[in-house]
């Protein structure tokens, strides 16, 4: 159907919306249709359970795939026999769900089980212009492909599981452009903690973020997963990036990506998609990558992040009294002082792992920077790698001996100590250098410190048994 | 799901930003597969202390606000994690409403399919509410869906927005799936379509 408006420049969350609309009704939520469903253990009982009890069945179980990470352990003993029984039984629930309604699993003996935003680009299910959603707030991880790729709640697991759908209302657009060159030592992931720092974790509530730019163009596709994936910490719906040649090159040969004719075909798809020039944007931010540097929260909410060179922020400064009392609260709760330099904060454990930073790019950046040192005597380190696929890599590629002679433990993957539902927990007081996503309280195990960092720089604050500039890390090998 | 239209009920006030749902549900409580008795575990964190015992400092705990069915907080309210088990702790804890400043997205919807409502307040408004039930006995306030207010005895009125057909759902409470699936046969005749677009299938 043509119209004068579709000559109109278009963003690309725009193009990706529009080849999705069932239906929109005049003063009702668009009904959205989804192509890919992510399932995991924690967030979907309840709604096959909702289905049952409606009668209703799966309506498209090709367009839907399930794995375990959320609850299982990351030792091999651990996994033999789950002994935490509520948790043993959410995963046989997922399992007979999947069974009794002809669901894809990737179970946890499978060569390709791994934390569920890892696995789907693993296996070329992730592919641009899609829509993908999981009952996970990290879905956005998918974004990075350039498809729209959101997290809801178990009512909407059910919803899409009976429909294929989801009413959606239309979300705000907000471009985040990145100009520049990185310096060397600063990562995907200290954008995307400069990004929520600067306009908070409630920044873009309401938004898609496009994430656009020079810099964002250099990175790896493992970088661009990094970004979208904390896009649900700057409270976006989703954050996405345009597909390109370094999208291409990621998902050639992966299992459920196009083959022969049809992969020629899906590219010329694919390049359409990026956002035309003279589109409009509802809001927009320039930022210069060549004035970021490595950064480390201090706080509860990922949004209380400073740069590694700095002090721990004052209350006073805080900009109204809801926040200084927040600063103060979080301050107490972390059990550091006003002041106190950052890189003078001392750790007890360090975490590298998750849908942010469980990739293999991340798994060897960290061994770059662990190679030949050894872990602090006063720290107890583990690397969890995201998935299957990235641990057999990993260990072909030797990483998991340099990580191993270095002294960290080498896991089974899983999203581990990130959100600590399995027995990866910190204990009360424990202080995290942590390459996952959220600082709250408790996050990683109640009364536990959480620092968020990249990889790099977990890996160095392991070695030293406090906070690093990288900047400054002399490489061993 | 419970219809909505008027409330009338003590408000507690937790006069915190940024709640995230990990406070609202911890983890240890998402291992569960039913939909319901999250209730005792709502804010379990803060509502108790490290031995298991009730923090009497947190708002709760406070007999004055003994079945409060109305939440009042701060800004972006049930931010983080997707977990719908924090909108099932709220609702079986008892809270029909929350007001705050803004609520965080994917709440936002868990909380309607729940039938939660929630009010956007501006800030000043918000934090005279709070400092009314943090420094009133007995402080009560009326909630409103048909009239989009929120009123309590003492004079303090405001008008809220909500999107219509939200509001439409919650006063009739209203099954999602059975909504869309209205449109079955424009889904039918889209999905006939879609499949034929090979580089947007999944497998």
């Amino acid at each position: 159907m043509k119209s004068p408006m579709s000559s109109a420049p278009k963003t690309l969350f725009e193009k990706v919306w529009e080849q999705h609309v069932v239906v929109a009704p005049a003063g009702e939520p668009t009904v959205l249709y989804i192509d890919l469903q992510l399932l995991h253990e924690v967030t979907s009982p309840q709604a096959f359970e909702g289905l049952r009890l409606a009668g209703r069945k799966v309506r498209r179980p090709d367009r839907c795939i399930a794995t375990v990470d959320h609850n299982v352990p990351t030792t091999i003993e651990g996994r033999i026999k789950i002994v935490d029984q509520i948790a043993a039984k959410q995963i046989s629930t997922l399992r007979k769900n999947c069974a009794d309604f002809g669901i894809e699993l990737f179970d946890v003996d499978s060569p390709d089980q791994g934390i569920v935003h890892i696995i789907g680009p693993e296996l070329g299910l992730t592919k641009p212009g899609m829509t993908i959603v999981c009952g996970d707030s990290h879905t956005a991880t998918h974004g990075a492909f350039g498809a729209l790729a959101f997290g809801m709640g178990t009512s909407e697991v059910e919803h899409v599981l009976a429909t294929q759908t989801l009413p959606q209302s239309k979300p705000k657009t907000f471009r985040i452009t990145v100009e520049g060159e990185l310096p060397r030592g600063v990562t995907a992931k200290d954008i995307i903690l400069a990004i929520i720092g600067q306009i908070g974790t409630d920044g873009a509530t309401g938004c898609v973020i496009e994430y656009a730019g020079s810099a964002i163009r250099a990175l790896s596709m493992e970088g661009r997963m990094t970004i979208c994936n904390m896009s649900i910490e700057a409270g976006a719906r989703a954050g996405m990036i345009a597909p390109d040649e370094v999208t291409y090159a990621y998902l050639k040969g992966r299992r459920y990506s196009p083959k022969g004719a049809a992969w020629d075909e899906a590219v010329a798809e694919w390049s359409k998609l990026p956002t035309d020039p003279g589109a409009r944007f509802d809001r927009e931010l320039v930022i210069d990558a060549s004035e970021l540097v490595p950064y480390v929260s201090w706080g509860t909410s990922p949004g209380m992040v400073a740069p590694i060179t700095a002090t721990v922020p004052d209350p006073a400064a805080a900009s109204n009294e809801q926040e200084r009392k927040g600063f103060e609260r979080a301050l107490d709760y972390m059990g550091i002082k006003a002041g106190t330099p950052l890189d003078a904060i001392l750790i007890d454990r360090v975490f590298i792992g998750s849908c942010t930073n469980g990739r293999i790019e991340d798994m060897r950046a960290a061994a770059r920077i662990a190679a030949g040192y050894k872990v602090s005597s006063h720290v107890s380190a583990m690397v969890v790698p995201g998935s299957q696929a990235v641990k057999k890599q990993a260990e072909a590629e030797g990483l998991d001996r340099i990580f191993k002679e270095a002294g960290f433990e080498w896991r089974e993957p899983g999203c581990s100590m990130c959100l600590a539902m399995n027995p990866d927990v910190l204990s009360p007081g424990e202080r995290c250098a942590s390459t996952s996503n959220r600082n709250f309280e408790g996050r990683q195990g109640r009364g536990g410190r959480t620092h968020l960092v990249s990889p790099e720089m977990a890996a160095a604050a392991a070695i030293a048994g406090h906070f690093v500039d990288i900047r400054t890390w002399e490489v061993k090998r | 799901m419970e219809p909505f239209r008027t409330l009338t009920s003590i408000a507690a006030p937790l006069d915190r930003a940024n709640v995230d749902t990990d406070q609202i549900i911890p983890k240890q409580f998402l291992k569960r597969i039913e939909r319901t008795g999250y209730g005792e575990f709502l804010f379990f964190d803060w509502r108790k202390n490290a031995a298991g015992q009730p923090d009497s400092t947190f708002v709760l705990n406070d007999p004055r606000y003994n079945g409060a069915q109305i939440l009042i907080a701060g800004k972006n309210f049930a931010c983080g994690s997707s977990r719908e088990h924090a909108a099932w702790a709220l609702s079986n804890y008892g809270f029909r409403v929350v007001i705050a400043p803004s609520f965080a997205d994917i709440f936002f919807s868990n909380a309607g399919k729940n039938g939660i409502v929630l009010v956007r307040l501006s800030e000043e408004q918000v934090n005279k509410l709070l400092n009314n039930a943090k420094t009133l006995a007995n402080y009560q306030l009326t909630v409103s869906l048909e009239e989009q207010t929120v009123t309590d005895s003492l004079g303090f009125t405001a008008s809220f927005e909500i999107d219509p057909f939200r509001k439409f759902c919650l006063i009739e409470g209203l099954d999602d799936i059975g909504l869309t699936l209205r449109h079955e046969a424009a889904l039918d005749a889209f999905e006939a379509k879609h499949d034929q677009a090979g580089w947007l299938k999944a497998k």
